[in-house]
This record gives structure tokens, C-alpha cells and sequence, in this order.
């Protein structure tokens, strides 16, 4: 079962940028491997990936075959208030990963 | 004139790229950052590795070897098999207990009277005292709980043991590493001894140091072990790789990690 | 047989660029037709803006250390307040099997920059497409030597 890990400031000032770091265990199987009888391996990957604060949504991102397997991903929130960062990974096929952090915002 | 083709072939290579577009990665003997990954004339291949490669090793989050270091330490705390036990339930606290373990495998194990593998003294545990299965060569299970317990070890030096009964392993795997050896017909000592810090087409060759182990491969997207990588290196040179945990491939990683004597453990290193 | 001065000879030495060539022919130039699927690729993102040079900055290494692990950032200077953001950056390698590689949508938050890693099957461009809130469009591109190497490569 594919576990993310993320890692993100326990608090920040109000206003203060941050950085979100993203990692999770994946193949993402590109659909272009053979296996050993020559039969093609079917694609499935993470294709989406969706970032809420208390909610909202602030960063979003669609993935394809191009990204290496065990993607990391790191992009930047301004702390606005106090709450959660809740993440999702969706997966060809309708899967759902997901991971939350609470946040301080003083 | 076999040596001299490879020679050349390298040299050439090189100029045909243009002499700028390969230029090695930034190396400086002298850079104090550098120093835990030198011992006198040894070089970890941390060295050889670009800038890049180089940052995705050095932070705990990016460096993707630590997701089987917590898969890891997770398994060392689950009970597993008939006996009812986890790792932890003999061993208590990993961090305290399996400290410099994994900096001395492989290692003659009184049991088997034979050197042994970390991955196979982590299955006879398994076997004989959790009454558990044994877990599959190359498996995630495996991989983890080999990286888990090596990396209690990180930045101690690699110290195999090479005298009394090990001897007769150790021969042997000094006779392979200088063996030829497939459609190539050349031996370990070729790449890693002979012509390290040269090009071959156009990959830069290190010492083969495998102080690193299990490590994240950039080419295989994964994690594995320095059983996996000799394995490759034979199929690199068109020779039939030896089975997983034969005797041969046993002697191989005991030679190699020989030579590495001296360097500090890094895994999970990241390399190319 | 005559020697060159560093004692490899002649037959040596036109047999090792033999092989140096044939090492190049394997990773070739991009061909034309994945460059004209890429434009498609992006002019169907810019839905008939016209992408200007400049904005985005791209960072990937000069010579890949494998190409089934590249990483990368694409960043774009802004300050992302409601007036003037980031709506979308899009990046896409033109020599690869298909171009796209990752969209990444923004809202006013934070920087415009982010880091991830790629696989590229071959030397080729990689481009970064931005578009803003005021309805411009930027563009920067970069080539990533893929190479072929002579063991575990």
C-alpha cells in the first residue's frame, strides 16, 4: 500500500512562505515495459495530485508517464491560519492516497 | 590490445561528446565536505556522482532509500510466524542493538560454518527463531529490513573480516573479482581497479565500492542490493550472472565490501 | 603498425570512434515529427496565446546522471498575490515516447516553484510553458544530454 510522506513546518508566521516536500513508494508503471513474454505491462500511475488548505484548494498538479517512480514533489504555501494541509494522490483507476498535516499559523 | 581498445574507446568517446559537454562531476580531493567519503586512496562513490545525485543523498526526505528504511522499522516491530515474536521482542531497540552490525557483514556465521550474508542471517532469524518464512531474494520485506539494520550502522567504517575461517571465501572472491569474464571478456578489476576515474562510452567508472548498499539506483527507480548490482555488472559484460546468495556471489560482495574497509556506511546511498 | 605518440595504434584508435560513433547513433538528435507533436502539445495548452520567451527559469542538469531520474524545478518570478499570479505551468520533453510530463495549477499562495524528477528517454528539449493571470504566456527551454553509458547504463 502506497504510503506518503510529507513534510511540511509545524508553524508559521501569518504571511511566512513555506515549503511542502511530498514523497510516496510508487512504480508508476508507464505502460511502455514488456515482461519477460513480451506482453505489455499496463500503465499505472499517480496521474493527479490535489493540495487543500482548511478546505481550499491551493495547488494542484496532473501527472504523466514522464515522472520517475517514487515521485517527490515540492512546491510552496503562504501561512494563512491555523488548520490542515490535506493532500491526495490519485492513481489510474480511481485509487486514493492520502496524508494530512495540522499547521500553526501565529 | 584488449586493454588498449578499452582505453581508447574511452579517450575517444570522450572527444567525440565534445570535451565540455562530459566534463566530470566537481570533485576536490581537499573540499572538507568531501572528506567522509575518502580513506586514503579510497573513494565511496558518493564521489563520482553529480551535484545532484549528490543533494538527493544528503537530505533524509528527498533521499528515497529512507522509504525502506521505515518500511524497515516498521517490520522490526511486527510480530511475525508461529512464534509469535517480532524482531524487537530478541533484539529491543534496533538503534541501540544492530549499531556496527551491518558494517561487518558479510560474515562468518559459527552456525552455518559458513560467511553469510546480512540478508541471509535476517531469514535464518526468521526461519529457525520466528518461525516465519523466509523472505524472497530482492523482495520489498527483505530490501527493507537489510536497509533498516545496515543504516544502524551509517557513518561507521566498513570493517569485513578476512582471516581464519573467512579465508577460503576471501580467496575466492579475489580470484573472481581478477577473473575475465563473459562476452567481454574483462574482470571487476578492469573498471573498478585498472581504469576507474576514466570513461567507458560514457560512464564514469568508480571503484566499486559497495559502501553504500542497499541503495536507491536512479536507473532502477528502486532500491537493492549489492547482490542485485554484481548480478548486473555480469549481465553488463554478457557473462551469466552467479544465482542470488551462491557461494560465487557470496565471495564477490565479501571481496568487494573488502575493499571498501575503511570507508563509512552510507546506506541508503543514492547513486546513478 | 605504426603507433601515434601515446603508443595506441592507428587501427586502435579508428576502431575505439568506430565504437564512439556508434555510441552517439543510438542516442540521436530529436527527429522532427516529436518536435511538431510537442508544438501541438503546447499550442493546444495556450488555446492561441502566444508563449513569449522569458519569465521561466528551468533547472536540470547539463548531462543526466540516468535518464530514468532527472530532477527538476521550473520556477516563474511573481508574487502571487490576486493581481498578478501563476495560473498553470506546464512542462513537456520533446523527445520523449509522448511530451507531456506534469501541469502544475497554482493559486495566489506561496512561490511559483516546484521541484520534481523525470524520466527522458533520449537527449532532447525540455520546455516549460507559464501562463499568467493577465493572459500572457512565457516559455524557456533546455536540452538534457541522456547518454548511454557502458555499464549498468
Amino acid at each position: 500500500m502506497p504510503t506518503p510522506r510529507v513534510k511540511i513546518p509545524a508553524s508559521a508566521a501569518k504571511g511566512e512562505v513555506f515549503e511542502v516536500k511530498t514523497t510516496i513508494d510508487h512504480d508508476m508503471e508507464s505502460g511502455q515495459r514488456k515482461d519477460k513474454d513480451g506482453k505489455p505491462i499496463p500503465r499505472k500511475i499517480i496521474n493527479r495530485f490535489v493540495c487543500t488548505y482548511n478546505g481550499k484548494e491551493v495547488f494542484s498538479a496532473d501527472w504523466a508517464a514522464a515522472i520517475s517512480a517514487n515521485p517527490y514533489l515540492s512546491f510552496f504555501l503562504t501561512a494563512t491560519e491555523s488548520g490542515t494541509i490535506e493532500m491526495k494522490w490519485h492513481e489510474d483507476g480511481g485509487q486514493v492516497f492520502a496524508a494530512s498535516q495540522a499547521i500553526t499559523v501565529n | 590490445m584488449r586493454k588498449r581498445v578499452v582505453a581508447a574507446l574511452a579517450v575517444l568517446t570522450a572527444a567525440a561528446l565534445g570535451g565540455k559537454a562530459l566534463a566530470d562531476p566537481p570533485f576536490d580531493p581537499k573540499d572538507p565536505k568531501m572528506a567522509p567519503y575518502i580513506a586514503g586512496d579510497k573513494r565511496s562513490g558518493y564521489t563520482f556522482a553529480e551535484p545532484e545525485t549528490r543533494a538527493m543523498q544528503d537530505d533524509d526526505f528527498t533521499n528515497p532509500g529512507f522509504l525502506w528504511v521505515e518500511e524497515g522499522k516498521k517490520l522490526w516491530g511486527k510480530a511475525d510466524g508461529a512464534a509469535g515474536k517480532s524482531c524487537k521482542d530478541c533484539h529491543g531497540d534496533a538503534e541501540k542493538t544492530m549499531k556496527g552490525v551491518g558494517a561487518v557483514y558479510p560474515r562468518f556465521d559459527p552456525h552455518v560454518n559458513g560467511v553469510l550474508l546480512l540478508e541471509q542471517k535476517i531469514n535464518q532469524c526468521r526461519t529457525e527463531r520466528m518461525q516465519a518464512a523466509e523472505w524472497k531474494w530482492d523482495s520489498k520485506p527483505l530490501n527493507a529490513m537489510t536497509t533498516f539494520v545496515k543504516h544502524q550502522s551509517h557513518g561507521m567504517p566498513v570493517a569485513v573480516q578476512t582471516d581464519g575461517p573467512v579465508a577460503p571465501y576471501f580467496d575466492m572472491g579475489r580470484r573472481l573479482y581478477n577473473e575475465r569474464r563473459g562476452l567481454n571478456d574483462v574482470a571487476c578489476k578492469h573498471c573498478h581497479e585498472d581504469y576507474w576515474g576514466q570513461h567507458l562510452r560514457t560512464e564514469l567508472l568508480s571503484q566499486g565500492m559497495p559502501n553504500g548498499f542497499p541503495q536507491y539506483r536512479l536507473k532502477w527507480q528502486t532500491l537493492g542490493t549489492a547482490q542485485k548490482r554484481i548480478r548486473g555488472c555480469n549481465e553488463e559484460v554478457r557473462a551469466e550472472p552467479y544465482p542470488w546468495g551462491s557461494l560465487e556471489n557470496i565471495a564477490l560482495e565479501l571481496y568487494a565490501t573488502w575493499r571498501a574497509n575503511g570507508l563509512r556506511v552510507e546506506s541508503p546511498a543514492v547513486r546513478k | 603498425m605504426r603507433t601515434t605518440t601515446s603508443g595506441v595504434s592507428r587501427r586502435t584508435v579508428l576502431a575505439g570512434l568506430g565504437a564512439g560513433a556508434a555510441a552517439m547513433a543510438v542516442a540521436p538528435r530529436v527527429a522532427l515529427a516529436d518536435k511538431a507533436a510537442t508544438d501541438e502539445a503546447i499550442a493546444k495548452i495556450l488555446g492561441g496565446v502566444k508563449a513569449q520567451d522569458g519569465k521561466v527559469k528551468i533547472q536540470l542538469p547539463q548531462i543526466a546522471e540516468n535518464g530514468n531520474t532527472v530532477p527538476f524545478t521550473v520556477s516563474v518570478d511573481s508574487p502571487m498575490t490576486e493581481a498578478s499570479y501563476v495560473k498553470a505551468i506546464h512542462v513537456v520533453a520533446e523527445g520523449n515516447p509522448s511530451p507531456q510530463v506534469a501541469s502544475f495549477t497554482f493559486t495566489p499562495t506561496g512561490k511559483a516553484t516546484v521541484s520534481m524528477r523525470m524520466r527522458l528517454g533520449k537527449t532532447q528539449d525540455v520546455r516549460a510553458v507559464a501562463l499568467m493571470s493577465d493572459g500572457t504566456a512565457w516559455e524557456a527551454r533546455q536540452e538534457v544530454k541522456v547518454t548511454i553509458g557502458g555499464c549498468g547504463g
